[in-house]
């Protein structure tokens, strides 16, 4: 297969971007997409070129570390799909590709394809886990859980935090990523407890990091690869307004 | 045993010696910890847990990560389970039997104490996941559901759906980022480490690359953490991320840590097919899958051939021409045998000529029995994803036609040598989780790793790293100003603008690949003396080649392929060791199969009397022959005994 | 935006309702008007409206701002509408704008000619009598019809929105919300499109 492929070049974090037009020939539909870049850096790098930046790890579709924006969706075409697993068999024969960077205010472009998504590791740190140390909890079976809460939990946990839903969404917003995180350990026993802590200063970080609202468009949903639902999204809204109405008075720290 | 391999196995019956540690190791004032700093390299399972943890107990850590994020770490991608030794099924498990499970599976050549330290601690590190709000399966009355895994006769795997080692890390990731929030725990993103500094002959701190600027960054504490995971890359194709790579340890092997059984491979016998050559990775399905599945291959060479020519459909041949080769060799174990003797069974069969696939590098796993005995919607419930996946990869349906797997490197068992309080050779570096060479001897079970990651840096490093600072509290902030600071950056720096100044012809890629044929045609599943001999010439010429053809684009912050041709680099002089130990050891036993030593039957034969040992390496200088030690094994709780499966 | 947003659906189907009663009995209509008009209630709810207006509006034009600002300077080259997103909860600003310009020609219509007028002290048109004249214009009818889609658009997205927004919302009730959302919107821009054409129909034969 042949492919004319349209790539966002940036040099770095302050440069102004562009797109640079490949073409790649020979491309075997089994091919993962990533397997197709890699055959054009292998090219460029021959040529003495400045091969293209991705972010990509795992390359089966765990580690959240591949974004891309394809052909106008993060991941590209495909439901329930990462980038690193998305085939070119997926993709018609000499047709032209458009390869973005994830776009957000708060996610900078790095280099070419690669953003910098370290504000959701900072989202995290404002308050997604249960406080606990290191030692002194009860036994795993002394805290039971419904299945089907503990279910639901999972589903919400599954989130690999790429940030498709943030490039999705036209308003930027990271909720779903939040969302995940607080319904998941709201659901669940051991959560419980600071759930409506955590919904605030989660929800606080987010607003100050530069992300933008959510206005329930569900493009978030639509596209992410784990296929977690807005419905946590709701649970969310139930966290963060119980706390503002039950506890306005508490100082989040 | 060698003067230069103190163990420091605890006195005191097997049982006791963990307790007996904990309660004579020496602490360290809350006052004092906050004056102490420790570096931890890496942020998977025992990395993330034991940066966490030692900042709960007040110590100034800092930790790094390849990726763009801890939560990126490759234990991610770990699907089928945790081991722990709760019985809560009442099928008879106890931390005894978990113990002997993987010294056995380990093929009696781990080290019995830190085994039994590692099922006996399996139980807290449950509990405290669960606390952590990691979302275990549960049954319908809310406890917690287990599942059974390669190597035992139990069920005492605790289990996420297929995403048991990403449920575990973001457990550990939430530890790690609650301490970073709180400010004892400083986080560093995309540092790759290139080398270890030692002060006084001990270790005060290490050199890193920033991925993003170029920067070569120097970092001083009073003690170093590796959590770098395992080296599986070597062999270029293998289940690892693509980052896995095997260079900080190599590097701090060659400022004086032994490297331990480099030669202890892990092929995984459940991954999807090599299909190209132009394939990046392999992937894993999971183990747990051999729970409902049945492997078989076509009794018949007629049908292979018609298979392969895609005249028969798999689905057509009937039962009495199948060759259920597990069932019928391990009749007690069946599908469920150790990853290795699944493995070489499937290579047995392929290199008979049973592969099922164009290449014949492939046999079927099959679940058509187990949809009819539980119906499409539990095996949906149990496998979905899995199934969804290699449907996507493969583009069949697992749910109507077998799926085909191959064995693929997986794991190393082999790391750097430490001992029972986890420290290298060298004073002040502690190595943990696959880095580290020390629980599961020449074979892992399944749904261990992820036991030995979280053993080591929840409940193991915390004591032991205290023990060993307890002495350093008057040692003031390691300066990163001294002459050994400067030598070591130095160095990094000569060694990157000898790379970049070859500008050769070859892709880094390319020779990766190169590399990675040799290891596996020579080093793979089964090794031979001859080959091995072959394999470390073929490794020297390449590697020769490499610093004379290898091509770099010169290039100011941002350089993958810079960072690639320092693991190439690594990767081919540990490759040679690993070739060197293979052929050492004159055995075969667990993932290192030596063509010489099989029974009639082919199974794998021990040489307890000449290689109950662990081999420890210390490098000797650069195209120096490495200096070999044995710490002999002392088998006092188990009965040393061949593996049977059967 | 919720929470002003279900004031206004619930005042969409108070006025849809009153309206609608118009076609089945114009005295009853007239009566409502009268109780209405200037009376204290009335006036309170009006000012109510029009606070809950004054925030509805800056707070859409708030976040339709942060949010714009949150995507960055530089804009995707390509950018699909995935499946199962709506076209209308793309487009909720642009449709608000549209609306609030429908309402001021709509309040200077009705609005400023009966219960403003009676505030001032003048004699307040008779509503019964000002729907027919309105009507009776084809341009004008259009454009309240044309005004009538976009807000069943508008609301189409914003009744269940904002039960998601205030966590009403469930996986199980997530799609049953998403059909009573466009249920409500249908049937409240119903009560006022069969107003308009029944005025619009039945002018010729006055």
């Amino acid at each position: 297969m042949n492919f004319t492929l349209k790539i966002w070049r940036q040099a770095n974090r302050t440069a102004k971007g562009h797109f640079v037009d490949y073409q790649v020939s020979d491309i075997e539909p089994d091919m993962s997409f990533l397997e197709m870049l890699d055959v054009l850096n292998e090219h460029l790098v021959l040529k003495g070129e400045d091969p293209v930046f991705f972010d990509h790890d795992c390359r089966e579709g765990i580690c959240g570390a591949c974004s891309l924006f394809i052909n106008g969706r993060p991941h590209g075409k495909g439901e329930g799909t990462t980038t690193c697993q998305l085939y070119m068999r997926r993709f018609k024969d000499g047709e032209t590709i458009v390869v973005e960077p994830f776009r957000a205010k708060a996610f900078p472009v790095i280099k070419d394809l690669t953003v910098d998504r370290s504000a959701f590791d900072q989202i995290i740190q404002a308050g997604g886990y249960v406080s606990c140390h290191t030692g002194g909890v009860p036994d795993g079976n002394a805290i039971l859980v419904p299945k089907e809460d503990a279910d639901m939990a999972m589903d919400a946990a599954s989130c690999i935090g790429c940030g498709a839903c943030v490039a999705a969404c036209k308003n930027a917003s990271a909720m779903l990523f939040v969302a995940a995180k607080v319904s998941q350990l709201a659901l669940l026993p051991q959560g419980k407890v600071e759930a409506q802590r955590r919904a605030q200063a989660m929800v606080a970080k987010m607003d100050e990091l530069g992300f933008g609202n959510c206005t329930n468009t569900y493009a978030c949903q639509a596209v992410c690869p784990k296929r977690i639902s807005v419905s946590h999204i709701a649970r969310l809204n139930r966290q963060f307004l119980t706390g503002k109405i039950v506890r306005p008075w508490k100082k989040e720290d | 045993m060698e003067e230069k391999l103190q163990s420091k196995i605890p006195s005191g019956p097997i049982s006791e010696k963990w307790t007996n540690y904990k309660d004579t190791q020496r602490l360290i004032n809350p006052a004092n910890k906050r004056r102490l700093d420790v570096i931890v390299v890496g942020t998977g399972l025992a990395g993330a847990s034991a940066a966490a943890t030692l900042g709960e107990l007040g110590f100034n850590v800092k930790v790094f990560c390849i990726q763009d994020s801890p939560r990126r770490a490759h234990s991610i991608a770990a699907q089928g389970g945790i081991n722990a030794a709760k019985n809560y099924q009442n099928d008879g498990d106890s931390v005894r039997r978990l113990f002997e499970d993987t010294v056995k599976g380990g093929d009696y050549r781990a080290r019995e104490a830190n085994v039994y330290r590692l099922a006996e601690i399996s139980n807290n590190i449950i509990d405290q996941c669960v606390a952590q709000g990691v979302p275990f399966a549960r049954d319908y009355a809310g406890m917690l559901a287990n599942r059974s895994f390669g190597g035992a006769q139990v069920s005492r795997t605790f289990y996420a759906k297929g995403q048991t080692g990403q449920q575990l890390l973001l457990g550990a990731y939430g530890a790690l980022s609650k301490e970073i929030h709180k400010g004892t725990v400083k986080l560093f993103t995309r540092r790759e480490m290139l080398d270890l500094v030692l002060v006084e002959g001990r270790a005060r701190g290490i050199i890193a690359r920033n991925l993003e600027t170029g920067d070569i960054e120097r970092h001083a504490a009073h003690a170093v953490v590796l959590a770098t995971g395992g080296y599986g890359n070597v062999f270029f194709l293998s289940t690892n991320a693509m980052a896995s790579n095997g260079s900080a340890a190599w590097r701090c092997y060659k400022k004086g840590a032994f490297f331990a059984n480099p030669c202890f491979t892990q092929i995984h016998p459940t991954c999807i097919p090599v299909h190209g050559d132009f394939q990046s990775k392999l992937t894993l399905m999971s183990e747990s899958l051999r729970n409902d599945g049945r492997i078989w291959v076509p009794k018949r060479k007629e049908d292979v051939e018609r298979i392969r020519k895609g005249e028969l459909r798999p689905i057509d041949i009937p039962e009495a021409d199948r060759d259920y080769y597990l069932e019928r060799r391990y009749p007690a174990f069946g599908n469920l045998v150790p990853r290795d003797v699944a493995s070489r069974a499937a290579k047995e069969r392929c290199d008979a000529g049973f592969g099922v696939n164009g290449a014949g590098l492939a046999v079927y796993l099959d679940f058509a029995e187990a949809i009819n005995r539980l119906g499409a919607k539990v095996v949906e419930a149990r496998y979905g994803n899995l199934f969804e996946m290699y449907q996507n990869i493969v583009a069949e349906n697992p749910y109507e036609t077998p799926m085909m797997i191959y064995p693929a490197v997986h794991y190393t068992m082999g790391g750097l040598w430490v001992d029972y309080e986890l420290q290298s050779t060298v004073p002040g570096l502690f190595v943990a989780g696959e880095a580290n060479f020390s629980d599961h001897g020449a074979n892992r079970l399944g749904a261990s790793a992820l036991m030995q990651g979280l053993a080591d840096g929840y409940f193991i490093l915390p004591y032991t790293l205290q023990n060993y600072l307890s002495d350093q509290i008057r040692e003031p902030r390691i300066s990163i100003e001294s002459a050994e600071f400067e030598a070591a950056e130095c160095k990094v720096r000569d060694e990157i603008e000898a790379l970049l100044s070859v500008k050769g012809k070859e892709t880094v890629d390319s020779f990766h690949r190169r590399l990675g044929h040799v290891m596996w045609e020579y080093v793979g599943m089964a090794r031979e003396k001859s080959g091995l001999l072959k394999a470390i010439d073929l490794i020297a010429d390449l590697r020769k080649e490499f610093h004379q053809n290898v091509l770099i684009p010169n290039a100011f912050g941002v350089n993958v392929e810079l960072e690639k041709a320092l693991r190439v680099s690594d990767f081919m002089e540990l490759g040679e060791l690993i070739a060197r130990d293979a052929l050492q050891r004159e055995e075969s036993c667990g993932g290192h199969f030596r063509v010489e030593h099989q029974t009639a039957d082919g199974e794998a034969l021990r040489d307890d009397e000449h290689f109950n040992f662990v081999a420890a390496y210390e490098w000797q200088g650069e195209n120096e022959t490495p200096c070999l030690y044995k710490e002999t094994l002392d088998f006092e709780s188990v009965e040393l005994k061949q593996r049977n499966y059967k | 935006m919720a929470v002003s947003g279900a004031g206004f659906v619930l005042f969409l189907l108070f006025h849809g309702a009153m309206n609608f009663v118009s076609i089945l009995s114009p005295e009853g209509y007239d009566a409502i008007c009268n109780f209405l008009g200037a009376n204290w209630y009335a006036v309170v709810g009006s000012m109510g409206l029009a606070v809950l207006m004054g925030i509805h509006v800056l707070c859409g034009i708030i976040l339709t701002a942060e949010n714009l600002l949150a995507r960055g300077r530089v804009r995707y080259k390509r950018q699909e509408r995935p499946k199962g997103v709506e076209w209308s909860s793309q487009n909720m600003l642009a449709f608000g704008l549209f609306i609030l310009f429908g309402i001021v020609m709509h309040l200077y219509d009705f609005w400023y000619r009966m219960q403003f007028a009676e505030l001032m002290g003048n004699e307040p048109v008779n509503g019964i009598e000002q729907i027919r004249f309105i009507f009776s214009h084809n341009y004008f009818s259009v454009m309240y019809l044309i005004w009538l889609v976009v807000l069943w658009f508008h609301l189409s997205h914003g009744v269940w929105s904002m039960l998601q927004s205030l966590g009403w919302n469930s996986e199980g009730w997530k799609h049953r919300w998403q059909v009573i959302g466009y249920m409500v919107a249908t049937v409240i821009i119903l009560l006022f499109v069969c107003v308009v054409i029944y005025y619009w129909l039945i002018y010729p034969r006055m």
